[in-house]
């Protein structure tokens, strides 16, 4: 009787329709809608016939393709290694540090230090790109002043440097987000902790790796699937810095610059909507089990603590 | 009470909402086919009175001539509306490198302009194939053109052109005659004449000797192998040979031609690898480097930027008294939209690029754009004109790579690009180039013979 008597809850619909109508147009119909169209052959004699799972066979395998996949897929993983290694944990000490009492001057740190996050990409890479310009840059004559011009290579140039070079200009220009995240987490960890630690006869040292670093182990979690997701996503600085072409060699060429070559074509070489929605799909799939990884693995064995 | 009314207010607002997301875009949809619909009228009465009335009509020209804008605001479009009163010409350029991606994304969402600026050949064909560009058969004034000029924009069988050819840009390399003075050097003709200059230079010190990067990777294929190639493979008869499968890349030809240009890597700026084309550009202007491999187009940028005398010589030879080949390369094109909402004014349009007047008008106020059709046009530039001069005794070709061996994947201008960076970055030997821009070839290409 009472489940009977039980009205419909239609506030429900109310809140929930906005954002399932967005969601609908904006993001499920074009992800069915991509998916669809990567079944479909995109040149040749299969040209807009149904061709199965041939386009995702052609670039994982084919040789003219999969060395331009398995290469993409190499540079991004590398490119999420050196953010991993380099911006998570130096955000982590820059907000230690503007946590601490012993530093003057925070606020203006902490500003100076997330400024670089609200400039555009474009023209961080152009900075960087004059900076580091073999003739007119002052990359060379810095390292000259100090004794070590020797030191100096066209670093955005050589194979083996450039994206090294690409992926420290990103970690340069996005390490304010980790910090304030890591900052924010800090801040949370109340006084009494820190206190009782010290009563206790805890050093600094131990004190951050026994009780704060637990503490805040949710925000690395949340850190490293941001960087992850943002990584393989990335594809803006490559393209304002080496084109889409991502040279030399396609030394830099990520899973973005290789999706934007092929789905839009470049110079002379046509597109081929079918084959880039393929690699967007297979960037989708990527992002899709590291995500699900850190939800279902991750998630459910760290610790979080009410304080 | 209370209950049930706060329901009612809460399907009435259900509804409203679902009404409201009904309602936009049936709305918006309906107010711009009225305003299309009250301008489209205006257009045809306009076309179908052949603009007796001296009704306005606004023409939009996409171009990927960025550089071009203010010589078209100031010159080309006054000299075309004091002929036409009663058409607007609205230039409205894009960025080189997004141009292609941008003119597709707007000619299938039917917002592109009524005038297209035509890439050469398979980019352009694959436009009028799929419908976007409308034929120019019986267009008055196309007989001005030769048949190489309009090679570039026409179908596979020779017989319907889609775009107007506006110009050809012409390789060779600009010198710095200060610089010639300093270290005592004359323009050479012959490859061991250009690398013992270039050695001279570099003895001297002041000046870098050659002014190119390898950042950008074009100008290496570009500048480099398409500039100085046609000497080594004859021109047209090397270019229709790889078309007819009956040369390859692996060939000597080709393999000396890599050879010449791996030789000028001790001549390039130091960091080359990481220099980009304008900070090449940049280098020479500022009057820091002594040659420049160039194509024509630079040569309005450079008279503007530079404050020291230029000159200019064409690509060497291998051996003293060869005959000698540039490329002469088919660039820019103007086509009209199919889907133009001003077919007739458009085609008025076109027709007077096909004029005398256009012609001169171009030539001149592009120096290094040079016009396509067969009106003899005088040139006041004299760099412009010692580039054209070559015509006379050259044999013109056009770049290897642009008709028909683009069209597969891997593609072979984007292969060439490659390699040809590859090559002058010291990766690559001339043989290993030759061997791996034959094999992306041979993946895909099968000569019709």
């Amino acid at each position: 009787m009472r489940s009977s008597r039980k009205p419909f809850p239609t506030h429900l619909i109310v809140f929930l329709a906005p954002a399932v109508l967005i969601y609908t147009i904006f993001m499920i119909w074009p992800l069915l809608d991509s998916l669809r169209l990567s079944f479909i052959g995109g040149s040749g004699a299969q040209a807009g016939q149904f061709v199965g799972l041939q386009n995702y066979i052609t670039l994982l395998t084919d040789p003219q393709w999969s060395p331009r996949f398995w290469g993409a897929l190499r540079n991004n993983l590398l490119f999420f290694a050196i953010h991993m290694c380099v911006q998570n944990p130096i955000g982590l000490l820059l907000a230690v540090l503007l946590n601490g009492r012993v530093l003057r001057g925070r606020a203006v740190y902490r500003t100076v230090l997330f400024a670089p996050t609200m400039l555009s990409v474009v023209i961080v890479g152009f900075v960087w790109q004059l900076i580091l310009n073999p003739l007119w840059g002052i990359a060379s004559s810095i390292l000259g002043f100090v004794g070590l011009g020797s030191l100096y290579q066209p670093w955005l140039g050589l194979e083996s440097t450039a994206l090294p070079t690409l992926s420290l200009i990103s970690v340069w220009q996005f390490i304010g987000i980790p910090m304030m995240l890591f900052l924010t987490a800090l801040l949370a960890i109340p006084d009494e902790l820190d206190e009782a630690a010290r009563v206790d006869g805890a050093g600094a040292w131990s004190t951050f790796w026994r009780i704060k670093f637990p503490l805040i182990l949710p925000t690395v979690g949340i850190v490293t699937v941001l960087t992850f997701v943002g990584n393989f996503n990335a594809f803006d600085l490559v393209y304002a810095v080496k084109g889409a072409i991502a040279g030399p060699n396609f030394s830099t060429d990520l899973l973005g610059t290789l999706f934007y070559r092929t789905f839009f074509g470049f110079q002379l070489q046509p597109g081929n909507p079918p084959m880039g929605t393929t690699v967007a799909m297979l960037i989708f799939l990527i992002i899709l089990a590291g995500v699900l990884m850190y939800l279902f693995v991750w998630q459910r064995r760290v610790l979080t603590y009410e304080l | 009470m209370l209950h049930s009314s706060r329901r009612s207010a809460l399907s009435a607002l259900v509804m409203l909402l679902l009404l409201a997301a009904c309602g936009a875009p049936a709305t918006a949809p309906s107010g711009n086919t009225s305003t299309d619909a009250s301008s489209a009228p205006a257009a045809s009465a306009s076309t179908a009175a052949t603009t007796a009335s001296g009704g306005q009509v606004t023409l939009t020209v996409e171009s990927w001539r960025n550089d071009d804008l203010t010589i078209w605001q100031n010159t080309i479009i006054p000299a075309f509306e004091k002929n036409y009163p009663n058409i607007k010409i609205n230039f409205q350029p894009t960025a080189p490198t997004e141009y292609n991606s941008a003119l597709n994304t707007k000619l299938q969402g039917g917002t592109a302009g009524d005038l297209i600026t035509c890439r050469p050949f398979d980019v352009s064909l694959q436009l009028f194939n799929d419908g976007y560009l409308a034929p120019l058969s019986d267009l008055k004034g196309m007989e001005n053109f030769s048949d190489v000029a309009k090679s570039a924009w026409i179908t596979d069988d020779g017989k319907t052109p889609f775009c107007v050819p506006m110009a050809s840009v012409i390789h060779g390399f600009i010198y710095n005659q200060d610089a010639f003075a300093k270290a005592g050097v004359t323009p050479p003709t012959t490859q061991a004449e250009f690398i013992a200059a270039l050695e001279k230079i570099k003895q001297d010190g002041t000046y870098t000797p050659l002014a190119m990067g390898t950042a950008d990777q074009w100008e290496a294929a570009t500048m480099g192998f398409q500039n100085i190639g046609p000497n080594y493979w004859k021109g047209e008869e090397g270019r229709q040979a790889l078309l007819k499968g009956s040369a390859k890349f692996t060939d000597a030809p080709y393999v000396e031609t890599w050879k010449a240009l791996a030789s000028w890597q001790p001549y390039l700026p130091s960091g080359y690898e990481a220099v980009k084309y304008p900070d090449a550009q940049q280098l020479f202007t500022l009057g820091k480097a002594a040659i420049y491999p160039a194509g024509s187009w630079e040569i309005s940028l450079f008279n503007k930027d530079a404050k020291f005398k230029m000159g200019a010589f064409k690509p060497p030879v291998a051996n003293a008294g060869d005959q000698c080949y540039i490329s002469d390369h088919t660039d820019i094109g103007l086509g009209m939209n199919a889907k133009s909402a001003h077919p007739a004014e458009a085609r008025q349009f076109l027709e007077w690029l096909t004029t005398a007047e256009f012609a001169e008008l171009y030539s001149n106020e592009l120096p290094g754009f040079f016009s396509l059709s067969t009106h003899q046009v005088k040139l006041n530039d004299p760099l412009a004109q010692e580039f054209v001069s070559w015509r006379g005794e050259c044999q013109s070709t056009i770049r290897n790579s642009y008709q028909i061996l683009s069209r597969g994947e891997p593609n072979l201008e984007n292969e060439l690009w490659r390699v040809n960076a590859q090559l002058l970055n010291g990766q690559l030997s001339p043989e290993q180039a030759g061997q791996e821009i034959q094999t992306g070839l041979d993946k895909w290409y099968k000569p019709a013979s």
